[in-house]
């Protein structure tokens, strides 16, 4: 163990990621397994429809771009970028402009997002305390995400490059032999974020969050119409979600 | 030729008294549900009128069914499946609660609970979305009847059509008005849009009756089906977060029995039946250019249930005797396809819908009795037909694609069905000249008659049950040595009572009848270890163990052993 690598640095950059990526996994084979009924959207379109057409294209578009820098920053070693002959310069800009305009983006949909659900009367009403406690946690990993980024700009010469920290401890990880020293050199805002990130990845699968999982890319290759044989099941069935009574009461309960 | 079997229905629109019995009762039965409340999967519609949702027939807003490409291929009104999938975080075109309704109810609570007061309390509007009071603008029916009709008629897309076309102005005045009912259930479609629009394949077509359904597991919430379906019959739970529609009242149907809106229609104005078609020809039948020939097409589509052809393919496929003896008994097929009086509710959206109108003929006879003329005489009758040109093009336009002719035929199938049969019931003799006109012999117009006025129970709905024997693997199974007095039979179960699987309740059930039926005792005190089995009791005697013990209430159970 490197000398300046300390007790909370295991924790942190050793153990945690592998017990963030078993819930996880673990998460999402449990629910898919189990709760396939809730596993939607939970769209609500259905109540106010004209922000949400601006507000939810810039988030999602903004978030998938996000992610796609996120993987080229993180599992693309710095010296492949070099060996094509991309500078550390123009790396570095091109991360910033294009990182910086995704994360803008998104932060300002989910900004509008979050107002129209706060604003809206059936959209707050709709509003879980689990949906609540998502937002937090996302709009914390995209704002610190976006201040690491931000602050590598405003924060003298061409900041820290984490491609030299944060990018080989990512890349060790799946190995299985956590590069500990690296990440633990990272600034703190480096830690916060992926902090932050390991606990949205925790919570992933257990909120609305999962429909991620099943984006429907199948539907490209799909035929469009599809027959299928009748249940083979018969005669009643247990009562199951979705058919609780008409009221107000069933808001409440899905508040608690 | 891939022969299918499809469940379809027909709606004798000259019976509608549009009295919504089958709106409530299908509501009482699937929608009653919190994320449902603005639903009605069956909803009946006054015509001229915007419809549920309002003004859902404008496809150049809504954006459902298909159309052609350049290429003359099937598409999607709404765009390709590339279009589809960039529009999942927002759905263009999906109509929102105020096209449908906001939903409400009352505070009842307050009729009774109100304190002692000068006034009358009263049961304030309360929205179901909010919980908040709210004022009720909008609902399901709200022109119902033409209510409103003067201010709002102009704004159902078909008057707006008609009036386009026809430079003539659909005046809304109480003398020159026409009226009629549209009950709508989702129309199973051979080629169903909402199924093309659906990103995940969680709405699937079952192969054994060709019902619509879907997949609660599978749907994921992108509501694309809201959008695709011209009929607006997928709604969006919101609450579940998933889209749902019409069954068909599956449940209902595999036994046996009408769907809920048939077996409570007042007017019997449904037929239920299967049709067999051709599941290779309904891409191309649908991608028929000139949209007034798609009724056609779909014609086309419908095989011949006698042809000998057909019924050697359809075993082919695997469809049982008693399948094809229904489709040979099959109403809608007689009413769609022998006698051509019932049309698919708007061909043009390329659908191919499976329920099908008999368009009416009262807005002719109305017209005509206000008159003052004989409504049930053939001449007047065809006269009218031609002459009243503003219910035929309406009527056109909803069922035909515009083209008039069909219209024309049909009405006048109809009128002469009413005057052969009314010169019978007189006593005449029957007036073959009549049926002639219309192309048919007295014979055929007086099956129709049967079929269409007498419409017995068993006429209307020709429904062959599901084949319950696929499913037997999942029947109520006991274990294989519960044979009689066979180790795992009831009583001893080799590791005593309460080991291995459940009994199944059949098996409880033959045991304890058997035993009633042949004992003079109160059944269950043998073989119940001192227990009673009350689903069981018949009221006879007062079996022990019925009550504990008054005296040693921890002994009773121990003296029973």
């Amino acid at each position: 163990m490197a000398p300046d690598v300390g007790v909370l640095d295991v924790v942190l950059w050793g153990v945690l990621p592998y017990l963030m990526a078993v819930i996880l996994v673990g998460g999402l084979i449990w629910r898919y397994r189990y709760d396939q009924f809730g596993w939607t959207t939970r769209s609500s379109q259905l109540y106010e429809s004209r922000l949400l057409r601006i507000a939810s294209p810039l988030f999602h578009f903004g978030i998938l771009a996000v992610l796609a820098g996120h993987l080229f920053g993180l599992v693309i070693p710095m010296s492949w970028t070099e060996a094509v002959g991309m500078s550390q310069e123009f790396y570095h800009f091109n991360a910033l402009f294009v990182g910086g305009v995704a994360g803008i983006g998104t932060l300002g949909g989910i900004i509008l997002l979050i107002i129209r659900r706060r604003t809206t009367g059936p959209v707050f009403m709709a509003t879980t305390k689990n949906d609540k406690m998502m937002y937090v946690v996302l709009v914390a990993a995209i704002i610190f995400g976006l201040w690491t980024t931000l602050a590598s700009v405003f924060l003298g010469g061409h900041g820290h490059n984490y491609r030299e920290t944060v990018s080989p401890w990512f890349r060790s990880l799946y190995i299985l032999q956590p590069d500990i020293g690296s990440m633990a050199a990272a600034p703190f805002s480096f830690h916060l974020h992926t902090l932050v990130g390991m606990a949205l990845f925790v919570i992933w699968p257990f909120t609305r969050l999962v429909h991620a999982f099943t984006a429907p890319l199948h539907y490209i290759f799909r035929p469009y119409i599809v027959y299928r044989s009748r249940d083979r099941q018969q005669g009643s069935t247990p009562v199951r979600r979705g058919w609780s009574e008409v009221g107000l009461a069933d808001r409440e309960r899905d508040r608690r | 030729m891939r022969v299918m079997a499809q469940m379809g229905m027909v709606m004798n629109l000259d019976k509608c008294i549009g009295c919504h019995t089958c709106s409530v009762t299908c509501k009482q039965a699937w929608t009653n549900r919190a994320g449902m409340e603005y639903v009605w999967f069956n909803n009946v519609e006054t015509r001229p009128g915007q419809g549920y949702p309002r003004r859902y027939e404008d496809q150049e807003r809504w954006k459902g069914g298909w159309t052609l490409n350049k290429a003359g291929r099937l598409k999607l009104k709404a765009g390709g499946k590339a279009a589809k999938l960039l529009g999942l975080f927002a759905s263009p075109v999906q109509p929102e609660l105020k096209d449908y309704y906001e939903p409400w109810t009352y505070d009842y609570k307050m009729l009774v609970e109100a304190p002692l007061g000068d006034d009358f309390p009263v049961a304030r509007p309360k929205s179901l979305i909010t919980g908040e009071d709210t004022k009720i603008t909008w609902s399901a029916n709200w022109d119902d009847n033409l209510g409103g009709t003067t201010e709002l008629g102009h704004l159902d897309p078909i008057v707006e059509k008609v009036r386009r076309e026809s430079n003539e102005k659909i005046k809304f005045d109480y003398e020159q008005t026409f009226m009629f009912y549209l009950p709508r259930i989702c129309e199973h479609c051979l080629n169903p849009s909402c199924m093309a629009s659906c990103p995940s394949g969680a709405i699937y077509k079952r192969v054994e009756d060709g019902i619509v359904l879907v997949d609660q597991d599978r749907c994921r919430g992108w509501r694309q089906c809201v959008t695709g379906c011209p009929y607006k019959k997928i709604y969006f739970n919101h609450k579940t977060g998933k889209a749902e529609k019409c069954t068909f009242c599956y449940p209902r149907i595999e036994v046996g029995q009408p769907t809920v809106c048939s077996e409570t229609c007042v007017g019997r104005l449904r037929y239920l039946g299967l049709f067999l078609y051709d599941a290779d020809a309904v891409t191309g039948a649908a991608s028929t250019e000139n949209e007034q020939d798609l009724y056609e097409a779909q014609m086309d589509v419908i095989l011949d249930p006698e042809d000998p052809r057909v019924q050697a393919e359809a075993r082919k496929q695997g469809i049982a005797e008693d399948w094809l003896e229904a489709a040979r008994r099959s109403p809608v097929y007689k009413l769609a396809k022998v006698y051509k009086v019932a049309l698919p509710l708007h061909p043009e959206y390329r659908t191919m819908p499976m329920v099908w109108y008999v368009p009416p003929l009262s807005p002719v006879t109305d017209l005509l009795k206000e008159q003052g003329h004989d409504a049930e005489d053939a001449g007047n009758l065809f006269g009218a037909i031609d002459a009243l040109r503003i219910p035929v093009e309406y009527l056109a336009e909803l069922f035909t694609a515009g083209d008039t002719s069909k219209i024309d035929e049909v009405l006048k199938k109809l009128a002469a069905m009413r005057s052969y049969m009314r010169g019978i019931s007189m006593g005449n003799d029957p007036d073959d000249a009549i049926p002639e006109k219309v192309g048919m012999s007295g014979e055929e117009l007086y099956e129709m008659y049967r079929l269409m006025a007498i419409a017995k129970y068993e006429e209307r709905y020709v429904i062959p049950q599901a084949h319950a024997e696929q499913a037997h693997d999942l029947e109520e199974m006991g274990c294989s040595l519960d044979f009689e007095d066979g180790p795992g039979m009831y009583e001893d179960s080799p590791f005593g009572e309460a080991s291995g699987t459940p009994t199944p309740v059949a098996i409880e059930n033959f045991y304890a009848l058997q035993a009633r039926q042949t004992s003079e005792e109160p059944p269950g005190a043998a073989s119940l270890r001192g227990r009673v089995n009350l689903l069981n009791w018949d009221g006879t005697g007062r079996p022990s163990g019925l009550f504990p013990d008054p005296h040693h209430p921890a002994k009773s159970a121990e003296a029973k052993e």
